[in-house]
Formats: structure tokens, C-alpha cells, sequence
């Protein structure tokens, strides 16, 4: 019994961490989403730049991990803005499909350039945090010093957006764009800053989703980033996307629900499961966990 | 009125007169050996990924519903077209006639699952269908690299999560079907190809079309003058997928093996990018941007190490290219100018007419 | 349009066969095709293998006399776009393949290259299926049957573990292969298989495997994968504070040459593998050297397997009395009598014989990791 019982704890300690990470970006996403209303199918693929230049930094240049960590979060910034300035920006009033090409265009771009820089040889990643981990129930049950962090850095991050979103002139102007663009526009709102900046602060979390996530799962290829950014999509939806506290509550219940259906029902159909488990929720509830209902205007 | 059906008629007699030069064309250099390997290596993988890109035009296009999930029915057809293929094989010494079963059967399956994924998921709009079809994608291909059917005596076994079965394995898990004979022909692919045309440009101007249109342009108004949008969206959406279906089976009969690897979301994401490449709702435009980014990867050859990356710049460019209001004035004013001038010409030949 | 780019198509098509049959001419000169992931997510293993067929070629090149030109081509790991790397470089007038590289693949291109008749020696594609009924196939790496039944009888003679924990890749045929032989084999061998369990290509988390072997109280985990997966699994392990011995197979050969590896974490891991870049052996070090030097990386057993591949081909081509001239027809009917006569000294297996349905045999080396380095067992 209390084999089971701290088995079950770790199981769901992992899968917490596990969704803080699609959580961490998943909020990327969504931001995205409820401002440009695109699905920026390359969000997973700065988050590969990002632990790669986290990488480099440390392990060519030696400097230590927290270096690292702004440095990616710098490039990554500049990354987001710049795809946006050349990529999504001339499309802005194109159909919403075009976009999206344009978005995968873009991540198998991303992807060959990593490879070219980098090689196709995986590189292990170190992780950035050195902590004992925590240790409970006379050792039976261990708390890893990454799963720490990464959840501590999710509630962070989600804290200060929800303050950035709510409190700031910025951040209203944020929502205010992603209610009605026109709108805001002719109440002076700066509409393609606002854009460049959703970006910017997206593309930041997606650096420290990057070395978050590899820090965890160390292995780390041109490839790395685009089954969590499905991940995270699926999460950012399962919340309600446009939500942030959804992308948040999202990202975690899909972690918790991939590791307990991988432990309890099989390991083989564990992704199955997520993706059933998201469809039975669309079904009941079509906007997701948090999302806004949306009147049909006739 | 009957200007509009004309005009229907028309760029409907075009694509079809398109599609069998290029056929008859193509056949006979085939035929007379002068094709190159690598177009011939083309023919079916095009003929394959035309039918796929026309049936999703059919759901994207003409019915308005973005689905990420079009290779899952691909995947489905594929699987029971191979499986009824290496059945039937020692009893059916015709080949053709094995390949028109698989492909039906192929496309029979994909139905089934078309109706079974659409009931449901055809409730939800935009990208929350967009999220469903990919998940409903991701299982197909899941479960089936969990499935193993085996043969023994002619009799089917069926087995999941890797046990042990009697007799020659058909489908083994992620190893998939396995020992497939080819007995895929460009002629089969052209006639496939057809059929689809068929199919969807008479369903486009039938009343369900434009039941199916006016739903996906306003869904109140439609539903409000007694159209059911479950049916007709439905109806768009399982022959969507009965068509993957068939051009699943024909991909499949094409190699001897075919896994569920292949038909991960990068494969509808691919597909999506032939409809939107060629124009939402053009039929003869996904025709055309199937067969050329078909090819182009083959053509980068030459480039090794820098050809996904051509290939990506080039996607990224070309719609750029056709979006941006800058080049879509540019084109308007050209277009301006051509149709002015045949106008002008068709005045002068009223006049002269008269 | 249609019409239009079709046509500039095969004028295109038809100009590079045109131009790539004037290079031919030159004497002296095999052509060599290789067919292998250079881009995706299994790129690792075409490019490594890729390199290391390039570092056999450039050797055999600066020697003089009969020289190669080595034309590497990416199928991304898919059945189908294998196919047309094998068409185009068909096209390209080659005289034999190397490849392909993965197994899913390299079934799809040898069903045309059987009909054909062109020879292919593959580096690395292990299934059972890859050869099963053709005689033109041939293999440089262990068949999957071979390593699953070799492993569990090392693990079982050895008396390593009495409970014994499996983790594979559900989604790859390489992985399953050796898993499906590995517990044919396990049930004759006096220890317990007490918990098995699978991941895909796409999984990042592997807690719940190593939980799962774990609970049920597995003294060794044997990880028939690749070292990519392998070192997350470890990394688990060890963040798990969960001590136990590993047990690989060839695949696991690569792990301690990741860059930014922490090889505290491989401490104690043993595998099975038939090349190991810290050999001792000269030709394994130079090759080696050679390889660091050139790529900057170390080679895993994809670049030792082509390299090998290379030389086969090479040396047995002109004892079998192969020329530069020689068709594509001519080379397989040779090589398929000649090859179940013929031995080689290689860096991964020495000698390596062929049995006549293309499976090589040679012996596999036990390997444990100490401090870093494999030692011999």
C-alpha cells in the first residue's frame, strides 16, 4: 500500500513537471494566438534555438548556467521579432491558412538551419540547475531538482503575465488588440508594436521552455522542439485557447494525464490517450477548459 | 444563369482536359521510354498526392473546415488496402482487379472512420476542428503501430501490442505491412485521379454543393432556410476521406512496405500546404501545387545538404508572395488588363455579330 | 502550368543524365550510390554513416589506381522518398548501393532493386525483412535476431540479473526486432522478464519506463534502442536515485562520444557492439583520428559499418573480378556468387563471412563502460 501510494506521488509529481514545461510553452502560443490569432506552428522551434544556444554558451564558452539562460532568452527575442517582422507581418490581413503555411515554412526552416549550424548529431544538454534534489519518506520518494525549478518557474511566469496583462499599459493594450484590432487601432493603440512585442515576450518564454525542457530531458537535436510544440498546442486548446491561466491549468492536466495514462493503462498508447482524452473534452466543452464562449453574430 | 453554368462548365472541361493530356502525354513517353527515372519514380507518388490534395480541397476548400488529421484516413486505407491486397492474393491472379479492391476497400474503411471522426467532430469550429482532426490523426496512427494481423490457412488473426500469432504476419506493428507486392500502375493512378475529379466537381455543383458552400459561408443564414449542416458537412467530410482512403490503398500497393510512421502529422501538414498553395477551393490549382512540390524535392537533389532548406524558403516565399497585398494589387491589375482586353474583343464580336 | 513544369522538368531531368554519362566515361572510376536519413529526425544515423563511408572512400581515393565516386543521397527516413533517392541515383548511372541506412526503408528500395538486379550492402538496416527473400541484399550489421537471442544468452550465461526489465521503441523496427528475438530467447535463459515497457520517436519523458522497472524490483534493464533515448533514460535513472546495471546493443555504441555527455551517468553500462571507437586495433584508430579530424566528431558504429561497407566493396568487386566498366547487372550477379566465398578483416568484426541469404556473421564484442571508456569483457 504504501509502495502504491508513494508510487502514485511520484508519478504525479512527474507529470506535473512534465506539464509546467508544455505549459511554459503553451502560454507562448496562446499569447500569440489571442493577439495575432495565428498558430505559430515555429514555436517549437525557437525553443529548439534556444537550448541550443543555451548549449553553446555553456559548454563552448564555459560561461555559467544563468548567462546562458539570458543569452537565449536575447537571441530567441530577437528570433521572434525578426520572423514576425519578415514573415507574418506582409501577411496580417491574408487568410488565416496562409499564415499558418508561412508558419511551417518557417519551422522547417528553422529546423535545417539548426542542423546546418549544428549537425544532426544530438548533443546532451547539462542541466542548467545544481540542487540536491528533495528527498521524502526516508528517500522512497525523490523530488529532482529540475522538476523544482521548472515548476517554480512556471508559476512565475504565469504570475507576471497575468500582472504584465492586467496592470500594465502594455498589457492592456494586449487585450485590447486581441478583442478587436480596428478598434484599438483607432483608439491609438500602436497595433503592429503591440504584435512585435506579444512576440518578443513569447518567443522569451520559449528560451527558458527550451532550457527548462532539456535541462529535465537532456538529449537535444534540430528535431527537440516540434513534438513538445504540438504538445503544448494540444494543451494551449485543452485550456482554452487565448486563456492564460488556461494555457497554464492545460499544459499541467496534459502532462498528469500522459505520465498516469503511460503507468496505469499502457505505455504504448500513451499519447493516444492524451489526444482521446482532449477529444472527450472538446465534445463537452467546444472552447476548452477556460476558454471564452463566443456568441455567433448573425 | 446560364452564363454561370457555362462558365462552370468550362473551367470544369479544363481541368479534365488538363489532367488527361498530361496523362496522355506522359503515358506515351513512358510507354516509348523517355521519361527519365525520376519523373517515372513520379508518376503514382503525384497521382497519390493529387487525389489527396483535391479530397482535402473538398473538406478546406469547399466545405470551410480546417481538419490536420487527412493522413490518418490515408493511414486507414492504406493498412486495409494492403491487408485485403495480400489476402487475396493467392486466389486473384489479376492484378488490376486486386488493386480496384484495395482501393475500394481502402476507401470503404476510410469512410467508415470519416463518419465515425466526423459525427462528433464537425460540432466544433475552426481550430478547435483544427486540434480534433490532428488528435484523431495522431490515434490512427497509434493504435495501428500497436496492431499486428497475422495469416494462417486463411484464416485472419488479429492481435494487439505485440503478442505472438500463428502464421505469416501481415501487418506487424510499427514494422507495418510488410512484403506488399507493387502492383500500382500510373494508368490506375490516372483513372484515380478521375474518378476524384469526377466526384468532387459534380458534388461542388450539385445542390448539396452549394448547400455545402452556403454552410461554409454563413452557417446561420444556411441552417436558417432548412439546410442541415450536419449532413452536409458530413457528406463533404466522409467523402473527403473516402478519397484519402483510396489514394492511401494506392500509395501502399506503390512499395513493398508501408508503416505508420509516414503518416505522422507532417504528412497533412504536407497536404494542407498543396491546398493552400494552389489556391483554397481551386481544384485545378491543387492539382497543380501537388504535382510541382511533389516534384520539386526530387529536382533539389543536386543541392544534398541545402535542399530542405531551399524547399522551406521556397514555401515561405511563395506565400509571401501571393498574399501580400503589395503583389496581389500588382496581379489584379494585370488580370484588369487581360480581361479588359478580351471583353473589348468579345464587344467587337457582338458587334460584328449583329 | 502544369503542362509547362513537367516539361522544364524533364528537359532538366534529361540534361543532368546527359551530363552525369560524360563523367562516367572517365576510367578507372565505380560509382557508388549510399541511400540514407540526411535530414529529420533520424538524420544522425545517415549522416553518421554517411561520413564514415566518405572517410573509406577518400582513403581508397588517395591510394591511386581504381578510384570512387560516392554519391550520398537523403530518403528522411521514409519508404517512399527512398525509392526516389534510389531512382534518381539510378539515374545517376550508379554501379551498387550502400544502403540504406534504416530498415523500413531499405525494405522498400531493395523490392525494386531486386527486380532490377542491383546489388546493395547495407550498413545498418537490421531487420530480418530487409533480406528475407532476396538474394541480392546483403548485410554488414548483426541481423535484429542475431543481437536479441546473443544478448539474452551473454545476460543468462553471465548470470548478470535474475529480474530483468525491458525498454524499446514501439515505433521503430529496429528496436522491436531485437526485442521480439531478445524474449524468444529470455524464456530459455534462467532469469525473469518483470516488466516491459515501449516509447515512440516522440517521447521526451521516460520516467514512467524506468519507474515501471522500478517497482517491479529489475536488477538490469536492457535497452535495445538507440543512444539517444538511452542517455535520457539514464539521466532518469540516475535523477531517480534507481541503481542498476544497463545492458545495450550496437545502437547504444555513440553514447559516450554525445557531446556535453556526462559519461559518470554510462558508469557500469555494458553492451553488446561490434565496433568501439576507443579500440586498440590500428585501423579502428586511424579510421578514428581520421574521422575526428575531418567531422570533429567521434564515429559510432554507423560510421564504422559504412566504412566497412566501402572496402567490402571495393576488395570484393576486384576479386571477383569487377571493373570500373562493369554494369549494374553484371556487379549484383558477381557479388552474389562471390560474396558467401568471401571474407573480410574489418574494423567492426574480423572476419566477417555471409552466409548465402546476404546475414553476415561476426562476433560481437561485450564491452562494459569504466571511467569513461569501454573496456573489453
Amino acid at each position: 500500500m504504501g509502495l502504491i501510494r508513494v508510487s502514485f506521488l511520484s508519478n504525479l509529481i512527474n507529470g506535473i513537471s512534465l506539464g509546467s514545461v508544455y505549459a511554459i510553452i503553451a502560454l507562448g502560443y496562446t499569447m500569440v494566438y489571442g493577439i495575432a490569432k495565428m498558430l505559430n506552428f515555429a514555436h517549437g522551434d525557437v525553443i529548439m534555438i534556444g537550448a541550443y544556444i543555451s548549449f553553446c554558451v555553456t559548454h563552448y564558452m564555459g560561461m555559467p548556467a544563468w548567462v546562458s539562460v539570458l543569452a537565449s532568452m536575447l537571441v530567441c527575442t530577437l528570433l521572434g521579432m525578426t520572423i514576425e517582422r519578415l514573415a507574418y507581418k506582409p501577411l496580417r490581413s491574408a487568410p488565416s491558412l496562409a499564415v499558418l503555411i508561412t508558419a511551417i515554412g518557417m519551422s522547417y526552416f528553422l529546423q535545417n538551419v539548426a542542423q546546418l549550424i549544428w549537425g544532426a548529431n544530438p548533443k546532451s544538454f547539462n542541466s542548467i540547475v545544481e540542487m540536491e534534489p528533495l528527498r521524502l519518506f526516508g528517500g522512497q520518494l525523490i523530488i529532482t531538482d529540475e522538476a523544482i525549478v521548472t515548476v517554480l518557474a512556471c508559476i512565475i511566469i504565469m504570475v507576471c503575465l497575468t500582472l504584465f496583462t492586467e496592470k500594465t499599459k502594455m498589457g492592456k493594450a494586449m487585450r485590447a488588440v486581441s478583442e478587436d484590432k480596428g478598434a484599438a487601432q483607432l483608439m491609438g493603440i500602436n497595433v503592429n508594436m503591440t504584435i512585435s512585442v506579444t512576440f518578443a515576450i513569447g518567443s522569451a518564454l520559449a528560451a527558458i521552455a527550451g532550457v527548462l525542457l532539456c535541462s529535465t530531458y537532456p538529449a537535444l537535436m534540430p528535431t527537440t522542439g516540434s513534438m513538445p510544440g504540438i504538445k503544448a498546442f494540444t494543451a494551449a486548446v485543452f485550456g482554452g485557447i487565448g486563456s492564460i491561466p488556461g494555457a497554464m491549468l492545460g499544459g499541467i492536466l496534459l502532462g498528469v494525464i500522459e505520465i498516469f495514462g503511460k503507468s496505469y493503462i499502457s505505455t504504448e498508447l500513451g499519447d493516444a490517450i492524451v489526444f482521446a482524452i482532449l477529444i472527450i473534452l472538446l465534445l463537452v466543452k467546444p472552447t476548452g477548459l477556460l476558454g471564452k464562449k463566443i456568441n455567433e453574430k448573425v | 444563369m446560364k452564363k454561370k453554368l457555362n462558365k462552370t462548365f468550362i473551367n470544369n472541361a479544363i481541368t479534365y482536359a488538363m489532367v488527361i493530356i498530361a496523362f496522355v502525354v506522359l503515358y506515351s513517353m513512358q510507354q516509348a521510354g523517355m521519361l527519365s527515372r525520376t519523373i517515372k519514380g513520379q508518376l503514382i507518388p503525384v497521382c497519390v498526392w493529387i487525389v489527396m490534395a483535391v479530397s482535402l480541397n473538398l473538406t478546406v476548400g469547399i466545405s470551410g473546415e480546417l481538419s490536420l488529421g487527412h493522413a490518418g484516413f490515408m493511414c486507414v486505407g492504406a493498412f486495409v488496402g494492403a491487408v485485403f491486397a495480400a489476402v487475396l492474393k493467392p486466389n486473384m491472379e489479376n492484378e488490376t482487379l486486386r488493386l480496384i479492391i484495395a482501393m475500394l476497400t481502402g476507401g470503404v474503411a476510410a469512410g467508415i472512420t470519416g463518419v465515425l471522426v466526423g459525427v462528433p467532430v464537425l460540432r466544433l469550429r475552426g481550430d478547435y476542428l483544427a486540434i480534433v482532426t490532428l488528435a484523431f490523426g495522431e490515434i490512427i496512427r497509434n493504435v495501428l503501430n500497436c496492431l499486428y494481423i497475422s495469416m494462417n490457412e486463411g484464416v485472419l488473426h488479429f492481435g494487439f501490442s505485440n503478442p505472438s500469432l500463428p502464421g505469416k504476419l501481415i501487418v506487424n506493428g510499427p514494422q507495418g505491412v510488410q512484403g506488399i507486392s507493387r502492383i500500382a500502375t500510373f494508368p490506375m493512378g490516372f483513372a484515380l485521379i478521375i474518378v476524384t475529379l469526377i466526384v468532387v466537381l459534380n458534388m461542388t455543383n450539385s445542390r448539396a454543393g452549394r448547400a455545402i458552400m452556403a454552410l461554409r459561408d454563413n452557417r446561420i443564414a444556411a441552417e436558417s432556410v432548412g439546410i442541415s449542416a450536419t449532413k452536409y458537412k458530413l457528406m463533404a467530410f466522409v467523402t473527403s476521406a473516402a478519397l484519402a482512403g483510396m489514394a492511401g490503398a494506392l500509395y501502399a500497393m506503390n512499395y513493398s512496405t508501408v508503416t505508420g510512421a509516414k503518416f505522422k502529422f507532417d504528412t497533412s501538414i504536407l497536404v494542407l500546404v498543396f491546398v493552400v498553395l494552389g489556391g483554397i477551393g481551386s481544384i485545378r490549382g491543387s492539382i497543380i501545387a501537388a504535382t510541382v512540390l511533389t516534384i520539386l524535392p526530387e529536382l533539389l537533389r543536386e543541392f544534398s545538404d541545402y535542399r530542405m532548406l531551399i524547399y522551406a524558403v521556397v514555401l515561405i516565399v511563395v506565400m509571401l508572395a501571393t498574399n501580400s497585398p503589395a503583389f496581389k494589387q500588382f496581379l489584379s491589375v494585370v488580370k484588369e488588363k487581360i480581361v479588359g482586353l478580351f471583353a473589348k474583343k468579345n464587344r467587337e464580336g457582338d458587334a460584328a455579330n449583329e | 502550368m502544369k503542362k509547362m513544369t513537367k516539361f522544364v522538368a524533364i528537359v532538366l531531368a534529361m540534361m543532368l543524365v546527359l551530363s552525369m554519362g560524360s563523367v562516367a566515361a572517365a576510367e578507372g572510376t565505380l560509382k557508388i550510390g549510399f541511400i540514407g536519413p540526411l535530414t529529420g529526425a533520424a538524420a544522425v544515423y545517415g549522416t553518421s554513416a554517411m561520413q564514415g563511408g566518405q572517410i573509406a572512400v577518400d582513403e581508397i581515393n588517395a591510394l591511386g589506381g581504381l578510384q570512387i565516386e560516392f554519391l550520398p543521397q537523403d530518403d528522411e527516413h521514409a519508404p517512399d522518398k527512398s525509392v526516389n533517392a534510389y531512382d534518381y541515383l539510378m539515374e545517376q548511372g550508379v554501379q551498387v548501393i550502400v544502403g540504406c541506412v534504416t530498415s523500413s526503408p531499405c525494405v522498400a528500395v531493395a523490392d525494386y532493386a531486386f527486380e532490377e538486379r542491383v546489388f546493395m550492402l547495407t550498413p545498418s538496416a537490421s531487420s530480418t525483412a530487409v533480406t528475407e527473400g532476396r538474394d541480392n541484399v546483403y548485410q554488414v550489421c548483426f541481423s535484429d535476431p542475431a543481437q536479441g537471442a546473443a544478448s539474452a544468452q551473454y545476460i543468462g550465461l553471465n548470470g548478470l540479473a535474475t529480474k530483468v526489465a525491458v525498454i524499446y521503441n514501439n515505433a521503430d523496427a529496429y528496436s522491436t526486432g531485437i526485442y521480439q528475438t531478445f524474449m524468444a530467447e529470455a524464456a530459455n535463459q534462467p532469469f525473469e522478464v518483470v516488466s516491459e515497457s515501449t516509447f515512440t520517436d516522440d517521447t521526451t519523458d521516460f520516467s514512467v519506463q524506468v519507474k515501471a522497472a522500478q517497482d517491479a524490483g529489475a536488477e538490469l534493464i536492457f535497452l535495445p534502442i538507440y543512444y539517444t533515448p538511452a542517455s535520457m533514460i539514464l539521466k532518469q535513472a540516475d535523477s531517480m536515485e534507481y541503481d542498476c546495471q544497463f545492458f545495450g546493443v550496437d545502437g547504444m555504441d555513440g553514447i559516450l562520444t554525445m557531446e556535453g555527455f556526462d559519461t559518470s551517468l554510462a558508469e557500469g553500462v555494458m553492451l553488446l557492439t561490434p565496433f568501439s571507437a576507443d579500440s586498440e586495433d590500428p585501423r579502428s584508430a586511424k579510421f578514428v583520428s581520421e574521422y575526428q579530424t575531418k567531422y570533429g566528431e567521434t564515429p559510432t558504429q554507423f560510421s564504422a559499418d559504412t566504412y566497412d561497407c566501402i572496402y567490402i566493396l571495393y576488395d570484393a568487386m576486384q576479386k571477383a573480378g569487377l571493373t570500373a566498366e562493369s554494369s549494374y547487372e553484371e556487379v549484383c550477379e558477381a557479388l552474389i556468387a562471390f560474396m558467401p566465398t568471401y571474407s573480410y578483416d574489418g574494423i567492426t568484426g574480423s572476419p566477417m563471412t555471409w552466409n548465402e541469404k546476404g546475414e553476415v556473421s561476426k562476433t560481437p564484442m561485450a564491452v562494459v563502460i569504466e571511467n569513461g571508456v569501454y573496456v573489453g569483457k
